[in-house]
């Protein structure tokens, strides 16, 4: 099943398309009304390393505020990152200046989360799908753009003659088609996947992952892919990455992840998942964690989870544990987990 | 055991610009002392009107019931006087709603509002509801609540807010709590606290507790019964065990196979449904969930199907239901 993802392109399993170092992304928190002075920052992601190869969906989850939509964004560079690099095919994109990103750009793309917000809507959702395209100059010609809008738009489903229509005369389903055509139009090689279905009906989920499934299939595209349903994410994903407080917590191959979760945050997250089925739930073990996800802006000392942790012990406070390879593929930041 | 709120035939219509939407067309259960409920359905299928329209609470205009009754102790609601139903709101049934962040009273503390119903509707002195506001925040499980009373919202997480929700909600000890969406916009970790919260209270006080939700998942582990619905209508009612392991609408079985599940094989592709919810203003003739219905067939498209009985209290409002195993084996 994973391989008809992985493999469908033809890119070799090993090829790294998207190498994230010790990125940082720190927001200033000021005070005072003339002269503004920095009091303190938000460490919305705190020393985060993972790679893609290519081909591949990286599934990126963690509750609100844990810092997984900021590492798409700083990834994308719509946040200067505080630190940290960000290798695409060899290039440091924190490194490149305005102009060179812009045509960076055309090789990475956004899908949004909310398909309410993220278009203009006094566009019509042609001239929506159709911007990128005069944006990177990518087609000579009115038929040309024309044509192309046509094909994008019956690529995500869409019926081309709806391009004349404007943002509100669709359902939400079909404004994150709108979205996904939009981020196609450039052809790009990795699209950042921010919450594409949350805020989508459960039945019409379906029918978009299944559009990105296919487009992955289709165009051989790399997918970072940020949510916080987990089951969603182990439908899509190959390698799930689990994100706490601006940490990585763990990361691992999807099938290992989900089995033999050893991060005590991803078990406890892994396990207040409902399932739809009485039967099943009612002998299911839950681990409810207690509290609540601290500031982070005043994150714990040591291992930022050891707060709401059953497995804390004193060593926790002493330092931020580091990702380390337990077992194949499989990284985790805990000092209490097993091989660490 | 008493039936505690019965509904009948409940029709609650919006006159808007663009034709009557009929939110509400036709609803009818009940509910024992005790019970929790689950109402599961997308959005605009009319899941979060039905309950509102227990509570009265429906803007009008554009919206009205337009018929049917709602029992609650015997006593038909849509029947009382403003100032009677006041004395019902907050105080025998209580609400809470999906949006933590708004649905508090950004300038008053938490204390004064826990506070304003017991004054209101318990006749507590000051003191008093002090006390007893103190003792909620507590059983709600929130840490230090002498000194958080005097807290305003914004000084809380939206999971704590939840808390001070159900703390105000469980206040005058209602009968009936109905939660609207209660964990939707809360984080997994922080819906598991909620949920088994308001079950565990719901147990200690013997209070009914309707759970108006979208995913299917929530109500699984909590609710006795659930009734699924759509455009309007309730398509489908049973135990939590027959909705889930032995669905007989086409729909339900849908949204079953539509969300990738934790504890099963993974599949290759989901099985979405069909095209979209329909446009309540004008519904197709026959069965609104025909046009999306891989089984439809003439009978569908004539009449309108209403609840049957499969066994027992399980009821589906499809006129195949009887074939669905055998149909669902075919397709496959």
């Amino acid at each position: 099943m994973a391989d008809n993802q992985e493999n469908s392109n033809g890119a070799t399993d090993n090829e790294i398309l998207l190498e994230v170092s010790n990125l940082k992304m720190y927001f200033p928190v000021t005070s005072g009304i003339i002269l503004q002075r920095k009091v303190a920052d938000v460490k919305a992601v705190d020393d985060v390393s993972f790679l893609i190869k290519k081909g591949e969906t990286l599934g990126l989850v963690g509750e609100s505020g844990c810092g997984k939509t900021t590492t798409g964004r700083a990834i994308l560079q719509l946040y200067k990152p505080t630190a940290g690099k960000v290798m695409f095919e060899n290039q440091d994109l924190t490194q490149l200046d305005n102009s060179s990103m812009r045509a960076m750009r055309r090789k990475m793309q956004i899908i949004f989360q909310d398909p309410y917000g993220s278009l203009n809507p006094r566009m019509t959702c042609g001239d929506i799908v159709g911007e990128p395209l005069k944006v990177h100059k990518m087609t000579s010609g009115k038929g040309e753009y024309r044509d192309r809008v046509s094909e994008l738009l019956s690529v995500v489903g869409l019926n081309p003659y709806m391009g004349d229509r404007y943002p509100h005369e669709f359902s939400g389903g079909q404004r994150q088609r709108i979205g996904i055509a939009r981020a196609l139009a450039v052809n790009p090689s990795f699209i950042v996947c921010d919450e594409p279905v949350s805020a989508l009906d459960v039945s019409i989920q379906a029918q978009v992952i299944n559009l990105l499934e296919e487009l992955q299939d289709q165009f051989g595209l790399t997918y970072l892919f940020i949510a916080h349903d987990l089951s969603v994410v182990r439908h899509i994903s190959d390698r799930v990455a689990v994100m706490y407080l601006g940490h990585i917590v763990e990361i691992a191959e999807r099938n290992e992840l989900y089995e033999n979760p050893l991060h005590p945050y991803t078990k406890a997250l892994l396990s207040a998942v409902p399932i739809p089925d009485p039967v099943v739930e009612a002998t299911r073990e839950r681990i409810i964690l207690t509290g609540d996800v601290p500031s982070p802006m005043n994150p714990p000392e040591g291992c930022v989870f050891h707060t709401r942790c059953s497995e804390m012990i004193d060593d926790c406070r002493a330092g931020i544990p580091e990702l380390r390879e337990v077992s194949a593929d499989h990284w985790v930041a805990c000092i209490r987990s097993e091989g660490y | 055991m008493a039936k505690l709120l019965e509904i009948n035939d409940l029709k609650t219509h919006f006159f808007t610009q663009d034709g009557v939407v009929k939110a509400v067309d036709g609803v009818s259960y009940d509910l024992e002392e005790g019970e929790i409920l689950g109402i599961v359905g997308e959005s605009g299928c009319g899941k979060s009107v039905s309950a509102l329209s227990i509570m009265r609470l429906v803007a009008n205009p554009p919206g009205r019931i337009v018929g049917g009754e709602v029992l609650f102790d015997g006593v038909n609601v849509l029947n009382l006087s403003d100032a009677e139903m006041r004395h019902i709101r907050g105080n025998r049934i209580a609400m809470v709603f999906q949006e933590p962040m708004t649905s508090l009273n950004p300038v008053l503390t938490i204390g004064r509002q826990l506070t304003e119903t017991l004054e209101l509707h318990q006749n507590m002195s000051k003191n008093e509801a002090r006390d007893r506001s103190v003792e909620l925040l507590r059983t709600v499980g929130i840490p230090d609540p002498e000194s958080r009373i005097k807290d305003y919202p914004h000084q809380f997480s939206g999971g704590m807010r939840q808390r001070v929700m159900i703390a105000i909600a469980l206040s005058c000890n209602p009968r009936l709590i109905i939660a609207d969406e209660p964990t939707t916009a809360l984080d997994v970790t922080i819906q598991a606290q909620i949920l088994e919260l308001m079950q565990g209270l719901s147990k200690e006080f013997g209070t009914a507790l309707i759970i108006i939700t979208h995913n299917l998942g929530v109500v699984a582990r909590y609710a006795d019964r659930v009734n699924v619905m759509y455009a309007g209508k309730i398509i489908e009612t049973g135990t939590a065990e027959e909705i889930y392991h032995n669905p007989k609408h086409p729909y339900t079985i849908g949204l079953l196979k539509s969300v990738p599940r934790l504890d099963e094989a993974m599949k290759t592709r989901l099985e979405p449904i069909d095209g979209m919810p329909p446009d309540l203003v004008n519904l197709p003739a026959g069965c609104s969930f025909a046009p999306r219905c891989k089984f439809t067939n003439d009978h569908c498209l004539q009449e309108t199907p209403t609840l049957n009985t499969v066994d027992g209290h399980h009821m589906s409002a499809c006129f195949r239901f009887s074939e669905l195993d055998e149909l669902t084996k075919a397709a496959s």
